[in-house]
């Protein structure tokens, strides 16, 4: 065991018993994966971690109290000095940009404590805030083919006799009829591409972690939605969460998973309440545990709470988070499906995609692949924000023209005229108004020299001045690189400060090292909508 | 074994043997700079990067494996410009006066950090002076995680140092950034020896250097036995007018892989203990 040192703070008793009660009882045992929920505990009941707390922590989970630090300073919600408990977040990100002055001022006039926020994945109701006492507001949804959506709003999200009355739990009947391989093969018919941002092909993803002669398996939800101007994942997991723990059982099941996580940012209280509730009575039912529906598979799901970090909603970051450590993304190769989540073999998948799996099992693969386009299967969940009529979520097939996705969602309020779209969120592309007849699929996006990302459609009208826009971005990515690499690290500092000072000559060297050195995705992406804006907006 | 081509030159090296090994093999000098043979590889620093084929983003030579098959181009468009814009990045914002291999990379691939600015943001900061062995100047620092490793598992398992925060602001600290002497550090030296900037530097040569009369072209460096335990670590002496400066020990010894402990590597006083010359 680690002779461990720790300065002389000590914890107060109330200290003490909110870190016990988190940390369970295997005294003794490292328990490193206990970390950010302890964690999460001291700093939701004191409003900070004490050297004191942060001491106990350490000795209680037997990892080194500068390895504590180190991890509790990684994250903007957790926080070293004390800090009021009571805090208004008001997002200034790019789809709230413009009220989010206005909003401040009136909070704090209000005496409200305010903090700034990157993206709260609150876009519909711009300019956003989260504070301690808000209210739940649903979502707009719409759509020419409800698949995903179809029981958001008309099913009680908190019960599981609604979700069954509602044809819920068919599609898991369904694959234990199949067996494992069989729905493996109909998702490979369905050829289902990951929704995340890197359209990964879902079959053999999955075929893959089965296959793994490694155990155990594990399986990941990364509900840890971030990307600026994206909240799909919300409106699924506040408005269908026991479609998101079914589609979770399958993908187990399905996998060899007995085990499965499921990571939600924390800046989604109320997703997270319902995914847990939802998870509890599943369990209750046998829908979860042992002997799910009185076959032999056994399959759990833990709700992990992310704690303000965009670059956790990377797949190895997220896995570093579970584990206890700091975010940061580890290198690949070694991929998830043969060394993800404790060194096992890891099924990780966003929220929609694994959605995806009930459609699909539900209607069989070769009918789901009739859906779009033939590379571009199923239906898309499309976040429309920034100046739309109606802001909301829209189901469309894919192969729907930007156009038409744009139009149901009332297009850009009467008297303006539309100047971008921002598709795919601030790792993604800004394109002009003549783009309005781009099919929305992923080859027509990349022929286009865009990409999808995560579903964003943010428009911007004329009124709006771009600049500050970008320099946004520039100041998201900055704020979210994680530091481990050099050209992420400085690069997005760099990429800020060239735009603050219309160097506009040097972005084009700092984008390629980001995107051509960077260890991960984020840095990879940085430039990419600062570039688009450059190219496709003429702004320079 | 493992066959693969490096810059078009077909080169074979053993299982488990990293693109760097290979470039090596093939007489390819690759520029590292948190790249260590004695601890894990981080990739952190990215000046290592290669382009190969059929990857769409550069690939670090000193983790990334070598498999049958890679070709390997070292000295691309791609890759020149990567290399300098690394360097650019950590010559803009970090002090590298007293890191001559990183002066040197720096020199090769022509990097210019002037030209971000006189306002571009750096690392600068006051140097941290808390015990009478070693000083941390964390100006210096391009988070290469070195010393975390040497620190940690890698070689001494006290875990005194981590990075903490995020993006720019991450840094080396202990919990709290406690000094020192309230922290776990056990003055092991092990986080010196493996800086490679001289952001972690004896006192005795920071000292020199701060009169200006650190004269490294004049030091003799005279390999001894330590003689403190059975161990039998390999000292290397660095001594200035027959005074010793500073204490290494070769990463390539079986025994030390470079590390030592706070006797060998602080313990050498009592070797100079003589009567004053007057006497």
């Amino acid at each position: 065991m680690m002779d461990l040192q720790f300065t002389s703070a000590k914890a107060s008793l109330e200290e003490r018993a909110v870190v016990d009660a988190v940390a369970g009882s295997r005294n003794g045992k490292t328990q490193r994966d206990s970390l950010l929920p302890v964690l999460h505990a001291v700093q939701d009941r004191f409003g900070w971690i004490s050297p004191g707390a942060l001491n106990y922590v350490g000795e209680r989970l037997r990892v080194a109290p500068a390895d504590v630090y180190g991890v509790a300073t990684f994250y903007a919600s957790l926080s070293t000095s004390p800090k009021p408990q009571q805090i208004v977040h008001v997002c200034d990100d790019i789809a709230c940009l413009a009220g989010s002055e206005a909003l401040i001022e009136s909070l704090q006039a209000s005496g409200a404590v305010v903090e700034r926020s990157p993206c709260l994945g609150l876009c519909d109701r711009a300019p956003a805030s989260l504070g301690p006492d808000d209210a739940w507001m649903p979502t707009y949804v719409g759509g020419t083919e409800l698949r995903l959506l179809r029981h958001v709003g008309i099913v009680d999200p908190e019960s599981l006799d609604a979700y069954c009355a509602d044809g819920g739990y068919g599609a898991l009947r369904k694959a234990f009829e199949l067996g494992p391989q069989r729905v493996i093969a109909e998702v490979v018919t369905s050829n289902l591409l990951g929704r995340g941002g890197a359209a990964f092909p879902m079959g053999r993803k999955m075929e893959a972690v089965a296959n793994a002669p490694e155990r155990p398996h594990y399986l990941v939800c990364n509900a840890d939605e971030s990307e600026p101007g994206t909240f799909k994942d919300r409106v699924l997991m506040e408005s269908d969460p026991y479609a998101i723990v079914e589609a979770m059982t399958i993908a187990g099941y399905t996998t060899g998973c007995e085990r499965g996580y499921i990571y939600i940012r924390g800046e989604y209280p109320v997703a997270t309440q319902r995914m847990s509730n939802a998870i509890a009575r599943a369990r209750d039912a046998g829908l979860l545990g042992e002997a799910i529906m009185g076959s032999k598979t056994r399959f759990d799901i833990e709700v992990r709470r992310g704690a303000g970090a965009y670059i956790c909603g990377e797949e190895t970051a997220l896995f570093n988070s579970i584990e206890g450590k700091r975010g940061e993304p580890r290198s690949k190769p070694p991929f998830p499906v043969k060394a993800g989540l404790f060194g096992k073999p890891t099924q990780i998948n966003n929220v929609e995609t694994l959605a995806n799996l009930l459609p699909i099992l539900l209607e069989g693969g070769e009918r789901y692949a009739q859906i779009g386009t033939p590379q571009s299967t199923g239906t898309r969940l499309f976040c429309l924000s920034g100046a739309v009529t109606r802001a909301g979520v829209y189901e469309v097939p894919h192969g729907t023209t930007l156009g038409a996705a744009i139009d149901l969602a009332g297009g850009v309020p009467r008297g303006r005229r539309l100047q971008a779209v921002l598709l795919g969120g601030a790792a993604g592309t800004f394109v002009a108004p003549d783009a309005r007849a781009m099919p929305l699929t992923f080859e027509d996006a990349r022929a286009a020299g865009a990409t999808l990302g995560s579903g964003v459609v943010m428009l911007f009208d004329d009124q709006t001045e771009m600049m500050p826009i970008l320099r946004r971005i520039a100041r998201f990515f900055e704020e979210e690189s994680c530091g481990q690499c050099v050209p992420c690290r400085v690069g997005t500092v760099r990429q800020s400060e060239a735009l603050e000072r219309r160097n506009f000559a040097l972005l084009d060297d700092i984008g390629a090292v980001m995107r051509d050195a960077s260890i991960c995705g984020l840095g990879q992406t940085a430039a990419n909508a600062i570039a688009s804006a450059g190219a496709n907006l003429k702004l320079w | 074994m493992v066959e693969l081509t490096v810059d078009g030159a077909a080169v074979t090296v053993p299982d488990g043997a990293t693109i760097l090994d290979a470039c090596q093999r093939a007489g390819v000098d690759t520029p590292t700079l948190c790249f260590l043979e004695s601890l894990t590889p981080v990739n952190a620093c990215r000046v290592c990067v290669v382009e190969l084929e059929g990857s769409r983003v550069l690939v670090p030579a000193c983790a990334r494996r070598a498999e049958s098959g890679m070709a390997v181009a070292t000295d691309t468009p791609r890759v020149r410009r990567s290399r300098k814009m690394v360097l650019e990045f950590l010559a803009s914002s970090v002090d590298l006066s007293t890191a001559p291999e990183a002066q040197r990379y720096c020199e090769r691939y022509g990097a210019d950090p002037q030209r971000y600015g006189p306002t571009a943001q750096t690392v600068t900061q006051p140097v941290k002076i808390d015990n009478a062995l070693y000083v941390r100047d964390y100006a210096k620092c391009i988070l290469c995680y070195k010393c975390v490793e040497a620190c940690g598992t890698d070689a001494q398992n006290t875990f005194a140092i981590a990075v903490a925060g995020r993006g720019f602001d991450a840094h080396i600290s202990t919990e709290y950034d406690v000094p020192l002497p309230d922290s776990a550090c056990v003055y092991c030296g092990n986080c010196i020896g493996v800086c490679p900037t001289g952001a972690l530097m004896f006192s005795t040569e920071y000292e020199l250097r701060q009169r200006g009369e650190w004269d490294e072209a004049n030091q003799t460096q005279t390999d001894t036995i330590c003689s403190y335990c059975g161990v039998g670590c390999t000292l290397t002496l660095h001594v200035q007018e027959n005074e010793i400066v500073k204490v290494t020990s070769p990463v390539e010894n079986s025994v030390t892989g470079g590390h030592l402990c706070v006797k060998g590597r602080f313990g050498y006083q009592y070797v100079q203990n003589r009567p004053d010359d007057g006497d």
